[in-house]
């Protein structure tokens, strides 16, 4: 998914060849594609543990619907608030994607370097 | 209680007002002048809710009151998906856009490269796995009539012509909206937009259902928490394989779907959507299901028995006298039944035709796939019929499968189906090794495991008999269709699912690896997997100012700046528009096309427009078109070019042959000066003598007699000019007739001499060697005598010498016969020697004894007898060279 330079919309990688830091713009975008990795892992992860109560639940007597509900969508409103602010990230951090052809959305502070 | 007759009034408002709202999106969209919310990312997130249908609308709650909190699976997958838009979905939609691709098998036959026949597998597998889907919403819309005929008993109520009619409707809206253009660039905003609006109405449905049942029944979230956990769904019990392999199908369905992708990503305007869909449609998806459950227990708790558990969201409002309530709730089964119908139907038209009907009638006709502009109907037309066509399949399933409980597992089955197509998708967006082959055999190979363990199963009865079933094929127990190779036990959906996708997934991983890509195939691979690098960033069909202005930009550079300006000028005016540019309408872009592709060709006139308007990169094809259109320039210039070298050529002969002309006629006239002033000078002497013999009375005898002498000599001289002059214009004019005789040159040689030497004052010694002249020779002789005589004579007449002598000597050279006549006088002047050939050319006036007209005849009856007639100069005397053929004049005689 990304690209071996900078050229491309995605995190940026090797933009300025092989330095050892990144600046703190770069850095920021490397985690956010990480972010972007691992959010549907995490969310899948999410889902698959209240198949563990099945298990659990045998000594403590079965888990309510309730409780799963609750839980379910819980989690379901959490990964849609994380995704919302990542969908931000992205608009904060990638500004080559976000930005428009009239330059409308362009943040004030364009990194020239991408 | 609402009548049968209010909902049908109810219905069909509504389906007027969809129209409205369909008519009116694309009206604003075909000015150009599109409105922003036409492009909003919140039309684009409502259109992604297509996914929710009414076996969503209706089936998910029937779901939750036979398995619990299993139904939630189905919102799960598609959560998930859209938690990786950033790399998963951003690239599908961010290819199917620089691909400007139409439909997911246009997008798999363009990863593979451009293979038919992929594309024809997967529309088929669409088609097959699609059509039972739409029964199923034809069934809901029926069941949920049913509910309020039953309701109204006044009524008589017949569900076949009732659904005939709503298939017909659901056509006739897709027809009118989904094939108003062709181009992928244009997309359907009337249809997206009619579909948003449905979305909104299904949401606020069930939501405003499940508020009634939450609050108005149950009388808050806490009672409702305690009548759950008492209902008989009340205890966390779900199948761990069916939780784990749900999520996943209806994560592969929501990608491979046709409908979804129709509206994902060939409708998608702007890549950047995803960034507000990617929260927003799941939130969308939270909402739906919010209150499934409440709605489940409830109807459990207070529907009788036998009630439908898939018809709660409709029944409960109903039996609790709420008749708006349940009116709305009906209005959001429908919307989700149409809108999944509408768009299901556009995006399966659009595989059969393009990939079925299109490929059938361009080979029928004989004619590759250089077709012009009156394809666009066919196509068009091809759609039409193909959406009819779809429409009568899915009510043809409809009324074979009797509109019974069988229907109810068809959504599954269409998710495994589709999902088929999921290892080929997946593997081409990210692995380059993926190739066609591959994805034959894992498609192939997932259809058929599909067909056999999932799809025939469930449809029983002939097409697979129960003793298949219970004992397999040939009572072979490990082929039994819903456990193979042994493995029982399984839920026969996992099962399914395992085995088709696990051998799909193998063969087509197996088969890549095998197998050797063609050029084009590898290169579309690349363009594929690598498409963040290869194509610009994420730009929307805006149809902005910025967008005229790089049209302009590019025009410009290619008609000239000033048919530009008049191009766009006109283009402004016929928009009723102000200002110098006009704003980038389909309309608009199609003439500017038109108009670049007189100067660049068709094909790198529509990939510059679609660099700029529809962010689409150039695609392979595009780039063969392009190089083909370039070899066609380049044979045409070549053969302009060839053409130009000829008319070159032809011009610098009609140069030659006009100076020739000039030449010949500036000849004509010094010759006619000459003629007039030779005849001029005998006819002077004769007119005056005869005036004197004629006015002189005594003239003497001796006078008399030397004037009359005069007389006659000039008249002699006049008559011999003639004569020559007659001779030379025969000569000149071709129209001699050769004389052709064998004869020996001796003879001839002997002749001339003996008629030139006798009656001269001093006659000339004539030098030769007769054993050279032995030659026999097949020539008009009297006309070669005429020659020599005229060269002896020449030398006797103009030998300057003491002891004037003419050498005549012969010599055979091969097939040439050379007689030089080689005098020992001073010769012809070196800038005379060029003159003597042409006509009353003289060397010395003074010794004027003919009209200079001997030598032109000479040398005309020489070439006459092809041969030729020189003046050799550096002989020490005036000399002659005639060359005559030895061999010719015996052919010409022949």
């Amino acid at each position: 998914m990304t690209g071996p330079d900078g050229s491309d919309d995605t995190a940026g990688h090797g933009a300025r060849g092989p330095a050892m830091f990144l600046e703190r713009r770069s850095y920021r975008r490397r985690r956010l594609m990480d972010a972007a990795k691992l959010l549907p892992i995490f969310g899948a992860v999410l889902f698959l543990i209240p198949l563990l109560w099945l298990i659990s639940g045998s000594e403590a007597g079965p888990v309510p619907t309730s409780r799963a509900i609750t839980y379910i969508f819980v989690v379901w409103a959490l990964l849609i608030a994380v995704n919302a602010l990542f969908g931000m990230g992205v608009k904060r951090w990638a500004e080559t994607w976000v930005k428009s052809d009239q330059g409308g959305e362009l943040s004030p502070d364009e990194d020239k370097s991408l | 209680m609402a009548s049968l007759n209010i909902l049908v009034a109810v219905c069909l408002g509504y389906v007027v007002f969809l129209f409205l709202v369909a008519f009116a999106a694309d009206r604003f969209a075909a000015r150009g002048a599109a409105a922003r919310w036409l492009r909003s990312p919140l039309v684009y997130t409502l259109s992604l809710s297509i996914y929710c249908t009414a076996w969503t609308f209706y089936g998910a709650v029937g779901y939750a009151a036979r398995s619990g909190l299993e139904f939630v699976t189905i919102y799960l997958g598609p959560t998930l998906v859209m938690m990786a838009w950033w790399w998963g979905l951003r690239k599908l939609v961010r290819v199917g856009r620089s691909q400007r691709v139409t439909s997911i098998a246009d997008l798999i036959s363009s990863r593979y490269g451009k293979s038919n026949m992929l594309a024809i597998g997967v529309t088929i597998l669409a088609v097959i796995g699609v059509t039972p889907y739409i029964a199923l919403q034809l069934q809901s819309i029926t069941l949920s009539f049913e509910i309020f005929a039953e309701a109204d008993p006044e009524q008589k109520y017949l569900s076949g012509s009732s659904v005939f009619w709503v298939a017909t409707g659901l056509a006739v809206f897709a027809i009118l909206f989904g094939t108003r253009n062709l181009d992928a660039n244009e997309r359907h905003h009337g249809v997206v937009t009619a579909v948003a609006v449905e979305a909104v109405v299904k949401l606020v449905a069930l939501l405003a259902v499940g508020i009634f049942v939450v609050w108005g029944l149950a009388g808050g979230v806490g009672e409702m928490m305690a009548r759950i956990d008492a209902s008989e769904i009340g205890e966390w019990h779900v199948d761990s394989g069916r939780w784990v392999g749900i999520t996943f199908l209806s994560a592969a369905a929501f990608l491979c779907l046709p409908r979804m992708f129709q509206v994902m990503v060939v409708e998608n305007v702007d890549e950047r959507h995803l960034r507000i869909a990617a929260w927003a449609f799941p939130l969308y998806l939270l909402l739906m299901s919010l209150f499934v459950v409440p709605i489940a227990v409830m109807g459990l708790d207070i529907m009788p028995e036998t009630a439908n558990p898939d018809l709660f969201v409709l029944t409960i409002p109903l039996s609790q006298g709420q008749g708006g309530l349940a009116m709305l709730s009906f209005l959001g089964g429908f919307s989700s039944a149409t809108s999944m119908v509408i768009v299901a139907a556009m995006a399966l038209s659009t595989m059969v035709s393009n990939h079925i009907v299109m490929p059938i009638w361009l080979r029928s006709r004989g004619s590759g796939a250089s077709v012009s502009g009156d394809v666009r109907n066919v196509v068009l037309m091809a759609r039409r019929i193909s959406i009819a066509g779809v429409m009568v399949l899915g009510y043809v399933y409809y009324t074979l499968s009797g509109g019974g409980a069988a229907l109810a597992a068809i959504g599954l089955i269409a998710f495994a189906g589709i999902a088929q197509i999921l290892p080929a998708l997946v593997g081409g967006l990210f692995w380059r090794g993926a190739t066609r082959v591959g994805a034959l055999a894992g498609l192939s190979a997932g259809f058929i495991l599909w067909l056999y363990t999932m799809l025939l199963p469930n449809l029983g009865g002939v097409l697979m008999p129960e003793t298949v079933l219970a004992y397999g094929p040939f009572g072979i127990g490990w082929l039994r269709p819903e456990a193979l190779f042994g493995i029982d036990g399984l839920d026969p959906t996992i099962h399914a699912v395992i085995w088709s996708l696990g051998l799909n997934t193998t063969m087509f991983c197996l088969f890549s690896l095998a197998s050797f890509p063609s050029p084009l195939e590898r290169l579309q691979g690349a363009q594929f997997v690598n498409v963040f690098e290869h194509s610009a960033g994420p730009r929307g069909w805006t149809g902005s100012f910025a967008q005229s202005e790089d049209l302009m930009i590019m025009s410009q550079r290619i008609l000239g700046a000033a048919e530009a300006q008049t191009f766009f000028q006109r283009e402004v005016t016929r928009q009723g528009g102000r200002g110098h540019l006009p704003e980038p309408t389909p309309g608009f872009l199609e003439r500017l096309e038109r108009k670049l592709s007189g100067s660049v060709g068709a094909a790198a006139a529509h990939a510059m427009i679609g660099q700029i308007v529809g962010g689409s990169s150039v695609s392979v094809e595009d780039l063969l078109a392009v190089a083909d259109e370039t070899q066609q320039m380049l044979e045409y210039s070549n053969r302009l070019e060839e053409q130009s070298a000829q008319l070159t050529r032809t011009a610098a002969q009609l140069r030659d042959a006009n100076e020739k002309l000039t030449q010949i006629s500036l000849q004509k006239d010094a010759f006619l000066s000459q003629v007039s002033h030779e005849l001029r000078t005998p006819m002077t002497s004769i007119r005056a003598f005869s005036e004197i013999l004629r006015d002189t009375d005594e003239l003497e005898a001796e006078d008399k007699t030397r004037y009359a002498t005069i007389i006659h000599d000039e008249a002699l001289r006049l008559t011999r000019l003639l004569d020559d002059l007659l001779d030379l214009s025969v000569l000149e004019s071709g129209q001699v007739n050769l004389n052709i005789r064998s004869g020996r040159l001796s003879e001839v040689l002997d002749r001339a001499v003996a008629t030139v030497l006798p009656g001269a004052d001093r006659p000339i010694r004539v030098i030769r060697r007769s054993e050279d002249e032995g030659v026999d020779l097949d020539s008009d002789l009297d006309r070669l005598g005429q020659v020599f005589i005229n060269l002896i004579s020449n030398a006797q007449k103009y030998c300057d010498a003491e002891q004037p002598e003419l050498r005549i000597q012969v010599h055979r050279i091969g097939d040439t016969l050379r007689i030089d006549f080689v005098d020992n006088g001073n010769g012809i002047p070196a800038d005379a020697q060029k003159m003597v050939f042409e006509k009353f050319a003289r060397v010395s006036s003074e010794k004027a004894g003919g009209a200079g007209l001997g030598l032109a005849i000479c040398r005309e009856i020489i070439q006459r007898l092809e041969g030729d007639i020189r003046y050799l100069p550096g002989e020490g005397g005036g000399a002659f060279r005639v060359t005559l053929p030895v061999a010719t004049g015996r052919m010409a005689a022949q």
